[in-house]
């Protein structure tokens, strides 16, 4: 007898967890696009401890130095110095706070809105459901861009204003997808069963229904926090967003746009921060739903 | 389909109608509009002037109705910064955006079809892949930083095409590339989705089977019935190229309706401004209007829900 015994590992296979981090690690878009989420995020919160100088202080007599793998490029400032002479490293690094800032605090406004119309009008069907759909054909009426330039533009351009304006204005998805996970998920049997047994139409929501729609909601979350990030630096791009001087990326382009031509780099190095920033979102979102809700590839 | 489509308008313009409610009351969000109008070395004489000349002593929706009576036969008043009809400007400026939309629609087309085809017919190859690549870089691209990086290096590095302006074709290469590029990878995806599905389908392989060449099936038999969703995109995506070319034609400098708006934003010119935003918006409920109209007469089971 030289067989040994299997091990419960063995007998019961992997654990649906296991399966799930299986999935996961071994899913490219995830890895990769989470990696370079998760780089931006530490770059963000450590933003203190990391830049080199302060990103407000000018330095008038070392302005426009070029990055380091220029001909002229020192290492004091390794990708260089703007217009007035600030670290250009340095900004890069505190803008990353403002673009996550304004992607969480947008999707969370918005997300909120929208989850709420989406899930009552699956839920309740009827009028609620027609109230909803119509508010949410309106919204996509409405140029996002050209309201919320046009809104920003009477109101007034700041931080706080960008957030709430975005937030308002991008939760017709969130409505949109939880409106149709959430008419799947009331025909099934153990909501039936739920309001048999008695339960509150609160507890059914807050119980039943937003735990199995939470896999499209993230997924819907990420793609709405790239989309904030997107706009908002459209919007700093345009003058009309996050104003001088906090180191917005976008407001970092519209202020290199001057120097376009001798000092591309000015736009290219802001600019390729908020590509891989969007990138790694949308690879991160895209890789959420493959693991999560398959059916909804397209 | 009679029926659909009543309901179909009644739809289309009761949005209209709430759409253009919040576009008028987007005055007021400043508070006084007037005062807004007037600047800040304004007297109070100058603000009561204003606000005779432009009816702001009215109720509000005495406002509302006369200015959405206006707007209904194109009469917006006159615009605050140029001191022309409002819709003066715009039916100068429109030719610019629809050329630029036309030009973007037909390069993201001509572009994602073949594409997506390629992608269908030979799933998971490397075709496929690089097309699947395109699209993922595609969305996570910034229009107007893709547009500035054009910029440096076609009219800068090798100055081959005009950096800003709107007076020859030429001008509209650069424009129509970024924002055609920006509505490619949702045309890429539904027609390799669509197509895949349609050739895994029983017509396709009788099709095959009675002995037709493979381009016949392709473009006779397949092709049509998954270009189906493709079209109704395009008519929503065209809606969202307008609005996309607002930044596109304030960085290229492109003078269009986006330009105008962008311009008149700026300028605090509320007339202009309201004025674009509604035409904008009732553009885009007019294509969606069209777009669930050619679906549904393609699409029979449409018209009963």
């Amino acid at each position: 007898m030289n067989t040994t015994a299997p091990t419960t590992e063995q007998i019961l296979g992997p654990t649906p967890g296991q399966i799930l981090r299986r999935k996961i690690f071994g899913h490219r878009g995830i890895v990769i696009g989470g990696g370079i989420f998760l780089i931006i995020v530490l770059m963000a919160v450590l933003a203190p401890l990391i830049a080199p100088y302060d990103p407000y202080h000018q330095d008038l007599v070392a302005r426009l130095v070029p990055p380091i793998w220029q001909d002229k490029g020192t290492w004091t400032h390794v990708l260089g110095t703007d217009q007035v002479g600030r670290d250009y490293l340095s900004r890069l690094i505190y803008g990353a706070r403002i673009s996550l800032m304004i992607g969480v605090m947008a999707a969370l406004i918005s997300g909120i809105i929208g989850t709420s119309m989406g899930v009552a009008a699956g839920y309740f069907g009827g009028k609620v459901d027609m109230v909803v759909t119509f508010l949410i054909t309106c919204r996509l009426s409405l140029p996002v861009i050209l309201v919320s330039l046009a809104v920003v533009a009477i109101v007034g351009g700041s931080l706080e204003m960008v957030i709430l304006v975005l937030g308002l204005l991008l939760w017709d998805r969130y409505a949109v997808v939880m409106r149709a996970s959430t008419q799947q998920i009331r025909s099934l049997d153990y909501i039936a069963a739920a309001q048999a047994a008695g339960c509150s139409t609160w507890y059914i929501l807050a119980r039943e229904i937003l735990p199995n729609v939470m896999n499209q909601l993230i997924v819907v979350a990420t793609l709405e926090f790239a989309h904030a990030v997107l706009l908002e630096a459209a919007l700093s791009f345009l003058g009309l967003g996050v104003q001088p001087p906090l180191p917005s990326w976008g407001l970092m382009i519209s202020e290199g746009r001057n120097y376009i031509l001798f000092d591309a780099w000015l736009i290219a190095i802001p600019g390729s921060a908020l590509f891989m920033m969007l990138l790694a979102v949308n690879l991160l979102g895209d890789g959420v739903r493959d693991v999560t809700v398959p059916e909804n590839r397209a | 389909m009679l029926i659909y489509t009543a309901k179909r308008i009644l739809l289309a313009i009761l949005v209209s109608l709430t759409v253009s409610a919040l576009v008028f009351s987007l005055l007021y969000l400043s508070g006084d509009p007037a005062t807004a109008l007037a600047g800040e070395r304004a007297n109070e004489a100058d603000i009561l002037a204003i606000k005779a000349a432009y009816g702001f002593d009215q109720p509000v929706y005495v406002q509302y109705f006369k200015w959405l009576a206006g707007a209904v036969q194109g009469e917006f008043g006159n615009s605050v910064y140029f001191r022309l009809p409002v819709i003066d400007l715009i039916t100068e400026r429109l030719p610019v955006t629809m050329t630029l939309g036309v030009c973007a629609m037909a390069f993201a087309l001509l572009l994602s079809i073949p594409l997506g085809v390629l992608a269908a017919m030979y799933p998971n190859s490397l075709i496929d892949r690089a097309a699947l690549l395109l699209a993922v870089l595609g969305q996570a691209l910034p229009s107007f930083w893709f547009a500035l990086m054009l910029i440096v290096v076609f009219a800068y590095w090798f100055p081959i095409l005009p950096a800003s302006g709107s007076d020859s074709w030429e001008h509209f290469v650069l424009p129509t590339i970024v924002l055609g590029y920006y509505a490619t990878p949702a045309f890429m995806r539904l027609t390799r989705t669509g197509l895949l599905d349609v050739l895994s389908s029983d017509y396709v392989r009788t099709a095959r089977a009675k002995g037709l060449r493979p381009a016949k099936v392709l473009f006779k038999h397949a092709l049509r019935n998954a270009i189906i969703p493709v079209v109704s995109l395009a008519a929503v995506q065209f809606g969202f190229m307008l609005t996309g070319s607002i930044i596109i034609e304030t960085v290229f400098a492109l003078h269009g309706a986006g330009f105008l708006a962008w311009e008149s934003i700026s300028r605090s010119d509320f007339p202009t401004v309201q004025a674009v935003l509604l035409l904008f918006s009732w553009f885009y409920i007019i294509l969606t209007f069209l777009a669930d109209l050619l679906n549904a007469w393609l699409n029979p089971r449409i018209r009963v829900a």
